[in-house]
């Protein structure tokens, strides 16, 4: 070849140049496919909201339903009744998923005045209103979220969904499995004095058939101290920004 | 760890193009020269995701084509590669495509791509990649590497749907999420007359084990295999 590829130069300028190419190859194939990868993302939120309200796969009742049913599920059971709440008030929207829940924790970090803005889905199914309250915390090793979702009491989970960004296996990702979460079902986040206490993830509960529903705890993960500690604060954290709202519902 | 002596050179300018050298670049990492069973690369994700059998074929086709495409890359490149930074030259051609998989996948096959999620990212780290970028693309010309890359991807994936059919059907009793053996809750089917699912076998060290006693039939076959 009538290059000297040895040269310190032709090293740098090659180096440049590959980072060019391939830099402007990636940001193209990204911005290419953003489109798709929102809905996908979109149609993922809707699948674990309706989760958590309990409507899943007809045929799996322990999966998510159809990707591809989602958006028309969701219309029927959710629909227009989404909200943005701020405060004791709320707005309607037609697109509640607008609010990053992140960006909005991250203005008020910056501003202390800022009205936090969040969002709130509210379903129908056979009679029964659900607030499906979406959370999001810090766990061991990256972000957690989930859907919580309340009844018309404003005080009991009738359904509750968690993900995770990257928990460890077998530990920590736990918490995405029905027998943790299945746990949160009838738990109150009231205690029986009204006192706003959220729902714990404890240690040492000794409630495994978790029987106990007033007590505003369920049984922790073994092995998972500190994804249990970042469920508990999420939850604690999360529901207790609606509490205004919930209160001025409740009249 | 097991070193691939490649004594294949481009020399015959006009060679056929499945020509019978060219037919066994692609045909020996499926057999006698597996990257797993014989080169033993690439086992972290094969012991990651073969727990199940749909995961498994995607994970192989992504294989098949970061490396393929990945042999070629470097293959065209490598008279102009500097040798001194080739391995940083080699990572980014191998990340460059990984992103653009995982990007596909996560436009295309959004479930998929979060079952997969870390391990198409840890395509970038699979040993194999970068071991036939330095064994064989960077001395052989694309078409052969080509051949060379689909082959040894291709061999690796034989290998995962391998693990995966039995991972999933003793620790699971499905295939492709089909109950083929009846429902372990109803109790029908074998679960009927007693059988239980292995749980032990959708844990990873099942899979090591697995391999190994897909390395050992293998040697018993063809004892030319067997290391000294």
């Amino acid at each position: 070849m009538a290059f000297n590829t040895d040269k310190n130069s032709y090293t740098i300028i090659f180096s440049v140049l590959m980072v060019l190419v391939v830099g402007s190859l990636l940001a193209g194939v990204s911005s290419g496919l953003r489109e798709n990868i929102n809905a996908n993302k979109k149609k993922e939120k809707q699948q674990n909201i309706l989760f958590a309200m309990g409507i899943t796969d007809p045929n799996d009742p322990s999966a998510f339903v159809p990707a591809d049913q989602a958006k028309v599920l969701f219309d029927k059971y959710i629909g227009e009744d989404q909200f943005i709440v701020s405060g004791g008030t709320a707005e309607k929207t037609s697109d509640a998923f607008a609010i990053d829940i992140k960006k909005e924790g991250d203005k008020l970090k910056n501003d202390s005045n800022y009205q936090r803005r969040m969002p709130l889905f509210v379903g129908k199914k056979d009679g029964k209103q659900f607030y499906i309250v979406p959370v999001r915390g810090n766990g061991l090793w990256d972000a957690i979220w989930g859907y919580i979702a309340l009844g018309g009491d404003f005080n009991t989970v009738e359904g509750a969904f968690f993900d995770h960004k990257g928990e460890t296996p077998g530990l920590g990702a736990n918490i995405t499995e029905a027998y943790f979460r299945d746990d949160f079902i009838g738990e109150r986040i009231l205690s029986a004095a009204g006192e706003y206490k959220g729902i714990a993830v404890k240690k040492g509960n000794g409630d495994p058939k978790n029987e106990r529903k007033d007590d505003n705890a369920v049984d922790a993960l073994a092995g998972a101290t500190i994804t249990g500690n970042g469920v508990t604060a999420m939850i604690k954290k999360g529901l207790k920004l609606y509490l205004p709202y919930f209160e001025t519902l409740k009249k | 760890m097991a070193e691939v002596t490649e004594d294949v050179k481009v020399e015959a300018p006009k060679e056929p193009l499945f020509s019978k050298k060219n037919r066994k670049l692609l045909s020996d990492p499926l057999t006698d020269n597996n990257p797993i069973t014989i080169q033993v690369l690439g086992i972290c994700s094969a012991l990651a995701i073969t727990a199940q059998l749909k995961p498994s074929i995607v994970m192989a086709i992504s294989v098949i084509f970061v490396l393929g495409i990945g042999n070629v890359v470097i293959s065209l490149m490598r008279n102009i590669i500097p040798s001194k930074i080739r391995i940083i030259v080699q990572l980014i051609v191998v990340a460059a495509l990984v992103i653009i998989v995982d990007q596909v996948l996560k436009a295309f096959a959004y479930e998929l791509s979060k079952q997969l999620s870390v391990f198409i990212g840890l395509i970038i780290t699979n040993c194999i990649i970068m071991g036939r970028f330095e064994a064989f693309a960077l001395g052989n010309g694309p078409w052969k590497s080509f051949l060379d890359g689909v082959g040894n991807a291709a061999g690796y994936g034989v290998l995962l749907v391998l693990v995966a059919f039995f991972r999933e059907l003793l620790g699971s009793g499905t295939l492709f999420g089909f109950k083929v053996l009846g429902d372990p809750i109803e109790k029908t089917g074998l679960y009927a007359i007693g059988y239980e699912n292995n749980g032990f076998m959708v844990l990873a060290p099942m899979a090591l084990i697995t391999v190994g006693i897909i390395i050992w039939i293998q040697r018993y076959k063809n004892p030319a295999l067997i290391e000294e």
